[in-house]
């Protein structure tokens, strides 16, 4: 299951950005290469030389146990949180030097409700010292690209949560990055809202082509959306399996029953109950 | 970016063909997770409006019969008619006009140096927790003084003049701000910040355009709360600290002189002036600060 690359010249040329389909035909290079990471918490192993490639454009999901350290794993890829020890590289450059964003779980808490639903976008290009004319035009295609529908000139906490969660979402989207964090982005969403904002975050993979990681503690939702789920174990965390998801694009709420969708989703359930069941307490340290 | 099923959760959208219009685009009512406030209040009668002055005018009617059955002693607590018509006349005609001024000027001297440094010093300690847990203990005791009880050594200081009463004021209003603004730096949204930071942010620009704002609510509860505190010292003060004029200065003499209807005047000029001025606060922090709660 685990592709391994070897470690290659640091500089790969950057052409061929541009992927033409699902990243089945990727060149190894491509893609975050997680490298001996570790990271303690409490006296014990979060992480002991943890290793994980990722390919360039993929949709994956994690998936594990309760304190597997889910969040923790994107914070330390995207270098949001220290790591004791480790390297994290995209397409053989330090993630740092990368066009990430996130997405959140808790939208209310990650937009600023002091801005209009539009300079909340419009934020992260005014960081990269935009003009406003420019601004305004990304914002523009952005929202035609996405045929978006909401009165920008409201402040967030005038919106719906899923309407507050697309927003996080466009704002994440703004700056085209290569990479896109999303933290159980739908968690605080109810059901009918989380079926209809998959869709759209499909839409969006689909159009955009950027890596996805995204961290869900919802197994229906995390194979729907990905062609990889990461299976984590519980502490200190290693790779228990990863699942290909070979489904066509789009899966809308149909997806859900068919029967190939069903078999990966239970065999997902049955590694994650078989890392469940191993008990996580004696395995810690 | 619509689904194809329409008029499922398509609260996202607003009605295809109502772009333009988008600003009454109300979401669906029938959509549970609409949060967005309604967006109309009900209408409310005009007895409902009328509801906050019952109070008031209970206490003046019960006030007015008091004094007429004999109930109160009207050399003590003169009736409402005649403390009412000297009242107008003081402000009209008399001195209560200057006296107010002189006791707002002090007010918002002492505020404006309260603010001034409280702010900053609160951003400061709030920044930096191991600062504040260095000082906290020291701000919550000077917190817990009586302000007043601080009256002799201002004087020692700063002397019975102006200075004096200012600083008194100042110094009680500051202690009030730095706690509430360190307290709401302290206290700022974790993620909010992370947000700001994925995407780049600097440390200068977190704090201008995130922690700055995000502490925003939290400041303004002090600033109101610190001129509060600054008029009650205030007047406390131009009672005792060799004043001249000033609503204190103005009340205690009223009582000297035993002049009651005047005296009794300027306490309800003083109150109604204390919520005005916190009135007036409100309304500039609705203004600013319009997420707060929300």
């Amino acid at each position: 299951m685990h592709v391994e690359t070897s470690p290659r010249d640091p500089t790969p040329p950057r052409m061929g950005a541009s992927m033409a389909g699902p990243p089945t035909g990727v060149t190894p290079r491509r893609g975050i290469e997680i490298r001996g990471l570790t990271k303690r918490f409490d006296g014990g192993y979060l992480y002991r030389n943890f290793d994980l490639d990722l390919q360039d454009g993929e949709f994956i999901s994690i998936f594990g146990p309760n304190g597997c350290g889910k969040s923790t794993l994107i914070n330390l890829i995207s270098g949001m949180l220290p790591m004791d020890s480790g390297a994290v590289r995209y397409n053989g450059k330090p993630i740092g030097s990368t066009k990430l964003s996130y997405v959140f779980q808790n939208y209310r808490d990650a937009l600023f409700p002091w801005m209009r639903a539009i300079s909340n976008i419009q934020y992260p290009l005014k960081l990269l010292n935009l003009d406003k004319k420019s601004r305004d035009r990304r914002v523009e295609s952005l929202l035609a690209e996405f045929d978006v529908r909401i009165d920008l000139h409201r402040y967030p906490y005038e919106l719906s949560g899923g309407q507050q969660q697309t927003i996080s979402i466009l704002r994440a989207l703004i700056t085209d990055p290569e990479v896109l964090f999303l933290d159980e982005p739908f968690s605080a969403l109810d059901y009918e809202m989380t079926l209809f904002m998959r869709e759209r975050l499909q839409q969006v993979f689909m159009k955009r082509k950027n890596t996805m990681i995204f961290v869900s503690h919802d197994l229906e939702e995390a194979v729907q959306l990905s062609n990889r789920v990461l299976l984590l174990t519980r502490p200190p965390t290693r790779v228990a399996e990863i699942v290909p998801v070979l489904l066509p694009w789009p899966r809308d709420a149909k997806t859900l029953s068919n029967s190939d969708f069903v078999a990966v989703k239970s065999h997902c359930l049955d590694v994650f109950s078989r890392e469940v069941g191993r008990g996580g307490e004696a395995s810690f340290r | 970016m619509r689904s194809d099923a329409a008029g499922s959760p398509d609260a996202i959208a607003a009605p295809s063909g109502s772009a333009a219009g988008a600003k009454s685009s109300r979401v669906d009512g029938t959509l549970a997770q609409t949060q967005a406030p309604a967006a109309k209040k009900p209408r409310r009668s005009l007895a409902y409006t009328l509801m906050p002055a019952t109070g008031p005018l209970l206490l003046i009617a019960f006030w007015w019969i008091a004094a007429e059955t004999g109930l109160l002693n009207t050399r003590l607590v003169p009736a409402p008619g005649p403390t009412l018509s000297t009242t107008w006349h003081a402000l009209l005609h008399g001195t209560m006009g200057h006296d107010i001024v002189q006791t707002l000027i002090r007010v918002l001297y002492a505020f404006v140096f309260a603010a001034g440094i409280g702010v900053p010093l609160g951003i400061l300690v709030g920044a930096n927790e191991r600062i504040y847990r260095s000082v906290e203990f020291l701000i919550d005791f000077f917190r817990s003084t009586p302000s007043t009880a601080m009256f002799p050594l201002f004087m020692l200081i700063f002397g019975l003049g102006e200075e004096g009463k200012i600083a008194l004021a100042a110094f009680a209003a500051f202690l009030i701000i730095v706690f509430n603004v360190a307290y709401g730096v302290l206290n700022a949204r974790k993620t909010r910040i992370l947000a700001a930071r994925s995407m780049g942010a600097s440390s200068m620009r977190i704090f201008a355009d995130i922690i700055f704002l995000e502490t925003l609510p939290q400041t303004f509860v002090g600033l109101r709360a610190g001129i509060s505190v600054a008029l009650v010292v205030v007047v406390v003060a131009e009672m005792f600290i060799g004043g001249v004029d000033g609503m204190g200065h103005r009340i205690i003499e009223d009582q000297y002189s035993y002049n009651l209807k005047d005296m009794y005047g300027s306490l309800l000029v003083s109150g109604a002036f204390g919520y005005g001025l916190n009135y007036l606060f409100l309304l500039v922090e609705r203004h600013f600060v319009h997420w707060a709660g929300r």
